[in-house]
Parts: C-alpha cells; sequence; structure tokens
C-alpha cells in the first residue's frame, strides 16, 4: 500500500490535489468559519454568549430532544431490521418504502403533515384539544418532528447488514436451548452493536440539527421551544451575528465529534 | 386509535412540561419587531420586583394569531393591530370586551408606517407617491401574515384617497404600481428588515416608525436616513388577556399585572426609549424630540372602523386582494 | 450473500411486527394521511389552481434547477474523492474520509450561516467573487451552494464502496491486453460503478430538492426568483393558506416517494450487476 511520491504519476497528483483543493473550499472553510466568527470579539464575548440564559436552555432542548428520540429510534430501528431480514411476510417492500420515506421528503413536507394531524384545524387537534392535549408548539411536537425525520437512520444501517450475515448463528444458538431474548442478547447484538452506534449518530446528528421541521411546529418561544437551530436563525435576524455563529460553535462541535466518532467506527467497523 | 395515541402523547406531555403546578411564566405572543421593545419592558418589569418570568415569541402579528389559534399557549398576544385580536375573538380564545379591561382602548403605545432609505436618499423618497414611480424597489412584510404589512396598505391608501380625491380607479392603479414594485414580501417586519439592510434589497423599507429609528441608531445614521412622509396611519398596538389560556393554566392574575405595568409610566417610558410612542401624553412630551411632528389618519376617520376594513379590505378577494396579486 | 429463509422458526416475528406497525402508523402514516386528507378534501379544481399557479411553477422551475445542477456537480465532485480516496495513498487520507460526512453532521442552519457568511459582500469568497461581477448571495447561484454543499456526500459513499470491489486483476487483464487507462476506465471501470454512481446522485437530488434551512439563509427567498417550494409552503402556512400548503407539500411528497422508487430500483440493479461480476 506505500505508494512513494516519486513513483505518483502526475494525473494522480492532479487528482488528489484537486480533491483537497476542493475538500478545503467546500468543507474545511466553513468549517473554521464558524469558529472564527464565534471568537472575533474574544473569547469572553464568546462565552457569555453561551451562557445566554435563552442559548443555554436551547442547548438543553436540543440535547433532550435527542435522549429522547435516539432511543426510540434504535429500539425501533432494531424491531424493524429484525422483521424485514429475518421474515417474509406479505407487505414487507411496503413497510420498508414506509420506514424509508422521512429522509426522502422535505422536512418543510415533515413539519406540516404534523401540523394538519395536531394543529387546532388537524386531524386529531380538536379531539386532543377537547381532551386538554396541546401538542402544537411544545416541545413534545418537536420531538414528535424528531422521530419522524430521523425514522429511517438506525434502521438503514442494520438492515443490509443482518441481510448478510444471515440467520446460522441465531439457529444454532436456539437449537442449543437458548430463549429468544437469549439469543438477541448473545449473539445478534454482539453482531450488529457497532452499525447500531453508527446508525445512532447519525440519528443523534439529525435530530440535533433539525430545522425545517421544527420551524413549522416549535412556536419559537425563548427559553422554551427554541431548539438551537432555531436560535442560531433568531439570533442572526436580531442582527446578532456573534451570538449567532456562537450558538452554531455547540452544533459545529458536535458535527466534528460525529466525524471523529464516526471514522473511528468505521476503522474497526468493517461491515460496509 | 385515537384514544390509544392520546394517552401514550400524555404521557409524553406531562413528563416533559409543567402543567399541574402554580404558574410562575408566562408567554407573551407578540410582534416581529418588538423582540427588542420586550426584552427591555420584562427587564423594567423584573425591576420593579415582579418574580414571573415573561417569555417571549416574535413573528408577523398575524402569523401569532394563527399560532394561538393553532394552540401556542399564549397567555397575553401585544400584537400591532386590532383585526388580529379580533381573530382570537372569533376563534373564542379572547373576550370580546378586551379593549375595555385596560386603558386607551388597551393599546399602551403606538407607531405609524414610516420610511427608511439608504443614506442620502438616492431615489430622493419624500412621501407615498414616490413609492410607486418606476425603478423604485420598496420593501414591506407580507400583509397576509404581518399587520406591519396592512398597515403599510391602509397608509398608502389613505394618502392615496386624498391624492385622487377618492377616485377608487386611480388609487387602484397608485396601489398595484407600490404592490408591484415590492420584490419581496416577507412574513415579518423583522425579516423586511433585514431584507433591505443584510441583503441591501430595495431602495425604501416601509415599516412602522418604531422599526426605522431603532434601525437608524443600531445601524448607524450614516447607512441610513428615516424619512417622515406627509401623512401616515395611526397603528394603535392592542393587547389582551388570552381568556382561554390563562383559565386553563390559572395565570389570570399574573398576566394582567404584566399588561397593566405597559401603561405605568415606567412601562411607558421604556416604550418610548424604544421608539414606539406612548400614549401617556407627559411621557410623550419628555420624549418629544425623538418623535418627528407627523399628520395620522384613524381607521375611523379614513375607513370608518375595523370591523368594515376586516370585511371590505382583508376579506379573501376583497380590496387588497385586488392588488396584492400573491399567486 | 447465501442466505436461508427460516419460516418463521425464529422468534420475535409477533413483537417485532406489533412495534414497527404501531411505530409506522403513529409517527409516519398518520401524519402523512392527515395532509392527504387534507389534499383529498380540497377538489381537483382548487388542487390544479394552487399547484399550477405561476408562483408555483417558478418555484418548482427554481428548486427542480438548482438542485439538478447541484447534483451534476456533485457527481463530478463525488466520483473524483471516491476515486482519490480507493485508488491512491496519501498523507491526511483519513481526515478527508471522514470530512466528506461533514455536511451529514452539520445542521443545515449552521450551513446556511456560515455560507451567506463567506459569500456576503466583505465575506472571504465574496470580496473575491463580488468584485468579479459573480454574486452568490440572495441569487440562484446561492441556493445552487447551498444544495450543493448539503448534498456532497451521497455520491462520493454510494460509488466508494462499488470501486473498492472492483477486481484489481480484470483491470491488470485489460491493462496487459494493451488498453490505456482511458480504455480501462470507460470500457472496465465506468460500467460497473455506473449503477452506484446513479444510485447516489438521485439520492443527493433528492436531498437538494427538500433542503430548506440552508437554503432559506442564502437564497433571497424572492418569488418567482429565489423562491424554493419548501419555503413557499411555509408561507402558505404563516399565512394561514394550508389548502395551498397541503397542495404543494403533496407535490413535494409525490417527487420524493418517485425519487425513492427510483433509488430502491437503482440499488437493486447494482446488486444485480454486483452478484453477476463476482
Amino acid at each position: 500500500m506505500t505508494t512513494t511520491t516519486a513513483t505518483r504519476s502526475p494525473a494522480e497528483i492532479t487528482l488528489i490535489t484537486l480533491a483537497f483543493v476542493f475538500a478545503a473550499a467546500l468543507l474545511v472553510v466553513p468549517l473554521a468559519v464558524i469558529f472564527a466568527f464565534a471568537l472575533r470579539e474574544g473569547l469572553g464575548v464568546y462565552l457569555s454568549n453561551i451562557a445566554e440564559p435563552s442559548t443555554v436552555h436551547a442547548i438543553g432542548l436540543t440535547v433532550l430532544t435527542s435522549l429522547i428520540v435516539v432511543p426510540i429510534n434504535i429500539a425501533v430501528g432494531i424491531c424493524v431490521a429484525w422483521l424485514v431480514t429475518r421474515f417474509k411476510f406479505p407487505g414487507r417492500q411496503v413497510l420498508i418504502t414506509f420506514i424509508e420515506l422521512p429522509a426522502a421528503v422535505s422536512p418543510i413536507v415533515a413539519g406540516t403533515v404534523y401540523l394538519f394531524l395536531y394543529g387546532g384545524q388537524g386531524l386529531l387537534g380538536p379531539v386532543l384539544q377537547g381532551a386538554g392535549i396541546q401538542l402544537m408548539f411544545t416541545v413534545t411536537a418537536i420531538i414528535l418532528v424528531g422521530l419522524f425525520v430521523t425514522a429511517p437512520f438506525v434502521a438503514r444501517e442494520l438492515i443490509p447488514l443482518m441481510q448478510q450475515q444471515g440467520t446460522e448463528d441465531e439457529e444454532a444458538a436456539l437449537s442449543l436451548g437458548a430463549n429468544g431474548w437469549q439469543m438477541f442478547w448473545f449473539v445478534t447484538l454482539p453482531n450488529i452493536r457497532w452499525a447500531i452506534l453508527y446508525g445512532a449518530i447519525l440519528t443523534n446528528a439529525r435530530v440535533m440539527g433539525e430545522f425545517g421541521a421544527v420551524s413549522v411546529v416549535s412556536g419559537s418561544i425563548r427559553g422554551q421551544t427554541n431548539t438551537l437551530p432555531l436560535q442560531i436563525s433568531q439570533l442572526f435576524n436580531d442582527f446578532n451575528v456573534t451570538g449567532s455563529f456562537a450558538a452554531a460553535s455547540t452544533l459545529a462541535l458536535m458535527a466534528v465529534l460525529t466525524l471523529i466518532l464516526k471514522s473511528t467506527l468505521e476503522a474497526r467497523g468493517g461491515w460496509r | 386509535m385515537n384514544k390509544l395515541l392520546a394517552t401514550a402523547v400524555a404521557a409524553v406531555v406531562l413528563g416533559t412540561s409543567p402543567v399541574f403546578a402554580q404558574p410562575t411564566d408566562i408567554l407573551n405572543a407578540s410582534y416581529d419587531i418588538a423582540r427588542e421593545l420586550f426584552e427591555a419592558e420584562n427587564a423594567a418589569y423584573a425591576a420593579t420586583g415582579a418574580t414571573v418570568t415573561v417569555n417571549q415569541s416574535h413573528a408577523g402579528s398575524s402569523a401569532q394569531a394563527r399560532a394561538v389559534l393553532e394552540g401556542l399557549a399564549a397567555d397575553v398576544v401585544t400584537f400591532n393591530q386590532v383585526t388580529d385580536i379580533d381573530k382570537l375573538v372569533d376563534g373564542g380564545f379572547v373576550s370580546d370586551d378586551w379593549a375595555s379591561e385596560f386603558p386607551n382602548n388597551a393599546a399602551p403605545f403606538y407607531s405609524f408606517p414610516a420610511f427608511l432609505v439608504r443614506a442620502g436618499n438616492p431615489k430622493g423618497i419624500s412621501d407615498w407617491g414616490d413609492l410607486a414611480a418606476d425603478g423604485v424597489q420598496v420593501i414591506f412584510p407580507n400583509p397576509k401574515t404581518s399587520g406591519n404589512g396592512r398597515y403599510t396598505y391602509l397608509a398608502a391608501r389613505a394618502w392615496a384617497i386624498e391624492e385622487y380625491a377618492g377616485d377608487e380607479a386611480k388609487i387602484e392603479e397608485f396601489l398595484t404600481k407600490l404592490f408591484a414594485n415590492v420584490p419581496v414580501f416577507e412574513t415579518g417586519g423583522r425579516a423586511a428588515t433585514t431584507a433591505f439592510t443584510e441583503r441591501q434589497l430595495g431602495d425604501v423599507l416601509v415599516s412602522f416608525e418604531a422599526e426605522v429609528l431603532s434601525v437608524k441608531k443600531q445601524l448607524g445614521a450614516d447607512k441610513y436616513d428615516a424619512v417622515t412622509p406627509s401623512v401616515s396611519f395611526l397603528s394603535e398596538f392592542p393587547v389582551a388577556i388570552v381568556d382561554k389560556v390563562v383559565d386553563a393554566r390559572g395565570s389570570r392574575d399574573l398576566a394582567k399585572a404584566y399588561l397593566e405595568f405597559l401603561f405605568t409610566p415606567e412601562g411607558q417610558e421604556v416604550a418610548a426609549a424604544n421608539f414606539h410612542r406612548p400614549s401617556d401624553d407627559a411621557v410623550l412630551a419628555a420624549h418629544a424630540a425623538d418623535f418627528p411632528e407627523i399628520r395620522l389618519v384613524t381607521v375611523d376617520e379614513a375607513f370608518g372602523g375595523w370591523d368594515k376594513v376586516a370585511a371590505e379590505h382583508f376579506a379573501d378577494g376583497g380590496l387588497l386582494d385586488k392588488v396584492f396579486l400573491n399567486q | 450473500m447465501a442466505q436461508r429463509r427460516s419460516k418463521h422458526l425464529l422468534p420475535g416475528f409477533g413483537l417485532t411486527l406489533g412495534v414497527s406497525m404501531l411505530y409506522i402508523t403513529i409517527i409516519i402514516a398518520l401524519p402523512l394521511l392527515a395532509m392527504l386528507l387534507k389534499v383529498g378534501g380540497m377538489g381537483w379544481e382548487e388542487f390544479w389552481r394552487i399547484v399550477a399557479s405561476n408562483r408555483s411553477l417558478a418555484a418548482y422551475r427554481i428548486t427542480f434547477s438548482s438542485a439538478f445542477i447541484a447534483t451534476i456537480f456533485n457527481g463530478a465532485l463525488g466520483l473524483l474523492l471516491a476515486w482519490v480516496l480507493t485508488r491512491y495513498s496519501f498523507p491526511g487520507k483519513r481526515i478527508l474520509d471522514a470530512l466528506v460526512d461533514l455536511p451529514f453532521a452539520l445542521p443545515t442552519a449552521v450551513a446556511g450561516l456560515v455560507l451567506v457568511t463567506l459569500f456576503a459582500p466583505t465575506g472571504w469568497y465574496g470580496q473575491l467573487l463580488e468584485p468579479n461581477g459573480f454574486k452568490v448571495n440572495y441569487t440562484q447561484a446561492g441556493i445552487i451552494i447551498a444544495m450543493t454543499f448539503t448534498s456532497i456526500p451521497f455520491v462520493v459513499r454510494t460509488v466508494q464502496p462499488v470501486l473498492e470491489d472492483i477486481q484489481v486483476d480484470l483491470e491488470e487483464a485489460a491493462k496487459t491486453l494493451g488498453a490505456t487507462p482511458w480504455q480501462v476506465f470507460s470500457r472496465v471501470i465506468w460500467p460497473t460503478i455506473l449503477p452506484a454512481f446513479m444510485a447516489g446522485c438521485v439520492l443527493s437530488f433528492a436531498r437538494a430538492l427538500g433542503e430548506f434551512g440552508a437554503v432559506v439563509f442564502i437564497a433571497g427567498n424572492l418569488p418567482g426568483k429565489t423562491e424554493i417550494v419548501s419555503l413557499l409552503i411555509f408561507i402558505r402556512i404563516d399565512e394561514y393558506n394550508y389548502e395551498g400548503a397541503a397542495a404543494l407539500a403533496f407535490v413535494l411528497l409525490v417527487a420524493a416517494f418517485c425519487l425513492l422508487l427510483l433509488t430502491n430500483a437503482l440499488q437493486s440493479w447494482q446488486t444485480r450487476y454486483a452478484d453477476r461480476s463476482r
């Protein structure tokens, strides 16, 4: 695998250079600009921007949403993957299409369909309001659209892997007398845990950063239903560009962490 | 199915939001440009010893009315137009005697559509007629979502009624040209300001005087000039308690005390400092230097009251739709 | 790929079917149904008036053409990156590989904020471009750049594994038979990666069509010029014009659904292709 510089062809050098130029212009510089702008008025201003109560609350709400959404979608993703890779049944393809659909639609559409379900004019909104339950413009609505937009992420990682792994190990475990849960814990789970983690990281990144769907169903109440992306947008509209970048830098850190975790997992995983 | 769903979601709701405790916070749903105003009002209110936390939500006034109708749990609304509160009255959220609950028809402050132009006023804009000229680009928010935008329409029409002596064909022609000069209708007043200042769109921003003066102060008098037209339209900013919400939450006293504060000299002082003209004459007089003279027509003088305006101008297919080809 | 289906021999069918169905019904199907009912309740004429109005047509044109251009660019860039990452070894390769996923990891609102700042007249890129008469912010170029950024990884990540799997002996054989590098690429490599490349392009296009967060920051949002469909839906909601929002959302949903079916078809084509070449 060791190619020394001396043996590189001109084409190779050109292509590698091009790749680095594009990556620098499109990926590195945008990442750098976030921190440059967040810190341009000094570390003190940066820290006080982060400590701004409405920003602190937005960070808390964003983390809370992720803490609820990620475990639920991991559990559901495992269920769906088990179902479609271990059994054949009518409607299987329809089920896969449904679970994949949220990733394909615009986040605005995701928010809109929830408005038509739970809004005052919606399908269930009036019934729920009659029962004293308000969903639109609450944290619950933010969590629900978070579940929707990230529904496919874990299943999408697990389905190809579990298909490829086949069922021999699991059948062997059963024939050796293991019950269903034992089989799952000791045979299935160890085989898929890295893929689950991988899916969870993607789910987390998306749910923390969701903007379009959340902006439809959140009332954008500072200190209540403002997630970080909404807070960034509001600060920007308030002419507070530095504050906006400070809030953005927290999400950028999350993104960098995501990339590091992902690349570490890929290096040790090898399921893809 | 519904019941199962309701139970499932109820579990989540109860787990995440404090619904039973005695409320210590209220939510103020307000118009787009009032972010800084209510931040200052809330700080001043807290300085009086009030312990309540007042949360803010800002967007176009009508978009906010929609949100409250959809269930945004606002204890109080501080809108910029009576028609938006009337929507809440129609929806059963606000009692129909709301205007008598507070002094001055429940309007603690007022403003009017004014112009902000680029430094030196390169297009020579001085009055409403200049906005319909060829080659002038005008920025103001969407009249369907923003009270600010509807006031602009009403002020322009009020000027045209005088200018063209009530000739409806000429008035409509003027308004059609004015609306055609608008490249983008943002959904809120602040977004329109951002379009004008950050995106450098348009030659003139039409927004409340409160926004015009505050932008000029914030972004630099060397970059923008404020222009006061010959006549404008009195824009009183009404406030109301959302009965349906405060009754459900048990927050009526908190809501009432907060809105009453806006009418006190301290509250009025904060409004004036944020370029909203206070309804208290003494406070207004003290700030006379900040506010230029202007002739303001009222909704009753020009259009025979808000109900008539809502029915004739703002209803679907009304006079506004004739000039605002929003398809 | 050997796979033996054991009919319900493994446990958990009832449980996983129950959980999956319940979740899909509540979280995905029911909200979609609510929108379909809204659209179904408005009547054909009303629906057509909304989806075929001039402003809607302009929004489709802007959205689709921008997504198309972004996809072409990402196709080329994706191919380049996938090639470099699989065929060469060089310092910084792992970092480059990890960076490719940045657009998936970075929230779209942050991407929008960053791009609008970079391309502002005083921004790092804007001050180079604007004096040369190339304005990005608040033009269609801005929409294209936002869409490009948010969908960079798709083509790379679909082509990369296929390129890794191409048997080197096939290439070597072609070379010993006297094929030029270009012939090796066009006759051997390109046909093999084509299905994956197409699938990546369709995914990239679908993502670009739906992109909202990054675009609203940098697009001027001018009706007929820089207004995308997602934004028009958002405006209709704010206007309390729910019919308008529902009809347009339906159009986007149908487009997404068609693209999803196309991706699935391309992926099964790719799987067949891979099986055959093995």
